[in-house]
């Protein structure tokens, strides 16, 4: 069987994926499989099982996204994540954050928290919200060449950082 | 004292009751949390995982939320027995009766709050509450999550929310879930079309024990998915009110059932009667399902005044471990043995059950045939 990709070299991958109740079989080379992400089906599988449907490939361009990093603090590496599909440590987070959040757009509703805040975290997480919303008024401002207003903002945001 | 002193027996247990509890066995509400300076669990080593044991197991006993009198045990100071019990109660995890030294759990005496230390987080943390109970379960354990808060620190960013081993647990860590006992949507195959929406909605259908688990006995598990995104009390109500929407669907499945097929649901709950009162030997599957039935009959008014503890009590004394407790070697039964002792068990529960009455049923039925 010739790989339905380069149409050259002989298929030596063979995928078969059923999504929306339609079977979708792929016959591919080793290096057209591994261009369409198509070379670990073990790793597929797994985080298919455990994140839905989708998430596999996500996954897959998240570590190429952050390369191969590893957790200072905990030693975790990219491999380990793609393996299990777990964190090591609260660390993780800061370290694989930018592969991450699109993972976590597959499985959740947001990709921000909304839920409770632990009481000594309350003072923190309202004032970088104010500080967050601030910012963006005054960027939408300047976009807006709303000089008066942005100057207004200007002001507030510095006011608000004194009094912290 | 052992845990099988602690708990009490499986009559008790099954005596508790709650609104909506014809179809809504359970509810229960779970967070997940972790420390923030230890790694967690599933990637540290064992030194870690007893500094995290050791600092979390003494701030969860000291909480006033789980009253005076609790259980409290590493896990490899249980025998494989009182951890199968506890999992059929369903106050840990398989995952959780499978760790060992490192790990732990703090129960109240109520047995509605159950503390897992060193699960796949640091904690799992659940209220557990009979019937439909979702907001009270939710208040009660997150009574016990601020109370905590003040003790220990725990992993948490602006940005991601609390911190969890698996990202499909980030921000809330809350699981929010409840159990169903469904036979109407399964007699009128419309079971499946539930599960799909229901699946549409984000949520998740499972079995008895949860993940990976198959449905017996018609009991149904719908747990919410999204912890992220979405504050925990609009995850509580959204399933709230798809639970509401459920017990509607199997209220109106038993009543047109009732209505258009009783021959066929008679049949069913005789023939359930029929095997259970006169088996020598019999799975804990196919008891499951008999007993499904049982519990329907009785629902329906078919068995007279037996109470449903009666048929809850079967269900969970027909488990393994249960029934291991309760036979007089308290040896470890063979599969086989298991089968002949389940069976005998339900025989002699089964006797003290009235043979069903058909007219409740037909009764209504009949009448209409009658030439006035």
């Amino acid at each position: 069987m010739v790989c339905q990709f380069c149409k050259l070299k002989e298929a030596t991958v063979h995928v078969t994926e059923i999504a929306d109740n339609k079977v979708k079989k792929v016959d591919a080379c080793a290096a057209c499989a591994k261009e369409k992400n198509y070379n670990d089906p073990a790793a597929f599988a797994i985080a298919d099982h455990l994140l839905g449907l989708g998430a596999a490939q996500k996954m897959e361009e998240a570590s190429e996204a952050v390369g191969a990093l590893s957790c200072d603090q905990c030693g975790y590496t990219q491999a380990d994540f793609k393996k299990s599909g777990r964190l090591g440590c609260a660390h993780c987070y800061d370290i694989f954050s930018e592969g991450l959040d699109s993972v976590l757009k597959t499985m959740h509703k947001d990709i921000r928290h909304r839920g409770k805040v632990p009481a000594a975290m309350q003072k923190a997480v309202a004032s970088g919200q104010r500080l967050q919303r601030l910012n963006q008024d005054l960027q939408v401002a300047i976009a807006q060449e709303d000089f008066e207003s942005a100057a207004r903002l200007r002001d507030e945001i510095k006011a608000f950082k004194a009094s912290e | 004292m052992s845990i099988l002193d602690f708990l009490v027996p499986a009559s008790e247990a099954c005596l508790r009751s709650g609104p909506h509890d014809k179809i809504v066995l359970s509810s229960r509400v779970r967070l997940a949390r972790n420390l923030r300076t230890v790694p967690f669990p599933s990637h540290s080593k064992k030194a870690e995982r007893i500094k995290a044991f050791e600092t979390l197991m003494p701030a969860v006993q000291s909480l006033s939320q789980l009253g005076d009198e609790t259980f409290s045990e590493s896990m490899d100071k249980l025998p494989a027995l009182d951890k199968q019990v506890l999992v059929e109660r369903h106050l840990i995890s398989r995952e959780h009766a499978a760790k060992n030294a490192g790990s732990g759990i703090v129960l109240n005496r109520q047995e509605n709050v159950c503390v897992m230390v060193n699960e796949e987080d640091h904690l799992r943390m659940q209220a557990l509450r009979p019937g439909l109970q979702l907001r009270q379960a939710w208040m009660a354990i997150d009574a016990v999550d601020t109370a905590l808060q003040e003790k220990v620190e725990f992993a948490f960013t602006e940005r991601y929310g609390f911190l969890t081993a698996c990202p499909t647990n980030l921000g809330t860590g809350i699981r929010v879930s409840a159990m169903l006992h469904l036979p109407g949507l399964v007699l009128a195959e419309q079971i499946n079309q539930i599960i799909q929406a229901v699946n549409k909605l984000g949520l998740a259908v499972r079995g008895l024990y949860g993940e990976g688990t198959e449905a017996l006995g018609n009991v149904f598990q719908v747990s919410n998915q999204m912890t992220l995104g979405e504050p925990e009390n609009d995850i509580v109500e959204r399933i709230n009110k798809v639970l509401l929407q459920i017990i509607e669907h199997e209220e109106n499945a038993r009543l047109s059932q009732m209505e258009k097929k009783p021959a066929v649901l008679l049949n069913h709950i005789g023939r359930a009667y029929g095997v259970l009162g006169n088996s020598w030997s019999i799975s804990s599957k196919e008891a499951m399902n008999l007993i499904s039935f049982l519990r329907l009959g009785v629902d329906l008014g078919v068995f007279g005044k037996t109470p449903k503890s009666l048929t809850d009590e079967l269900f969970l004394r027909s488990q393994p471990a249960h029934l291991q407790l309760a036979h007089p070697l308290r040896e470890k039964l063979g599969s086989d043995e298991r089968d002949l002792f389940r069976a005998q068990m339900l025989r002699e529960r089964t006797a003290l059950i009235p043979k069903p009455d058909p007219q409740v049923l037909l009764g209504g039925r009949r009448d209409e045939g009658t030439p006035e």
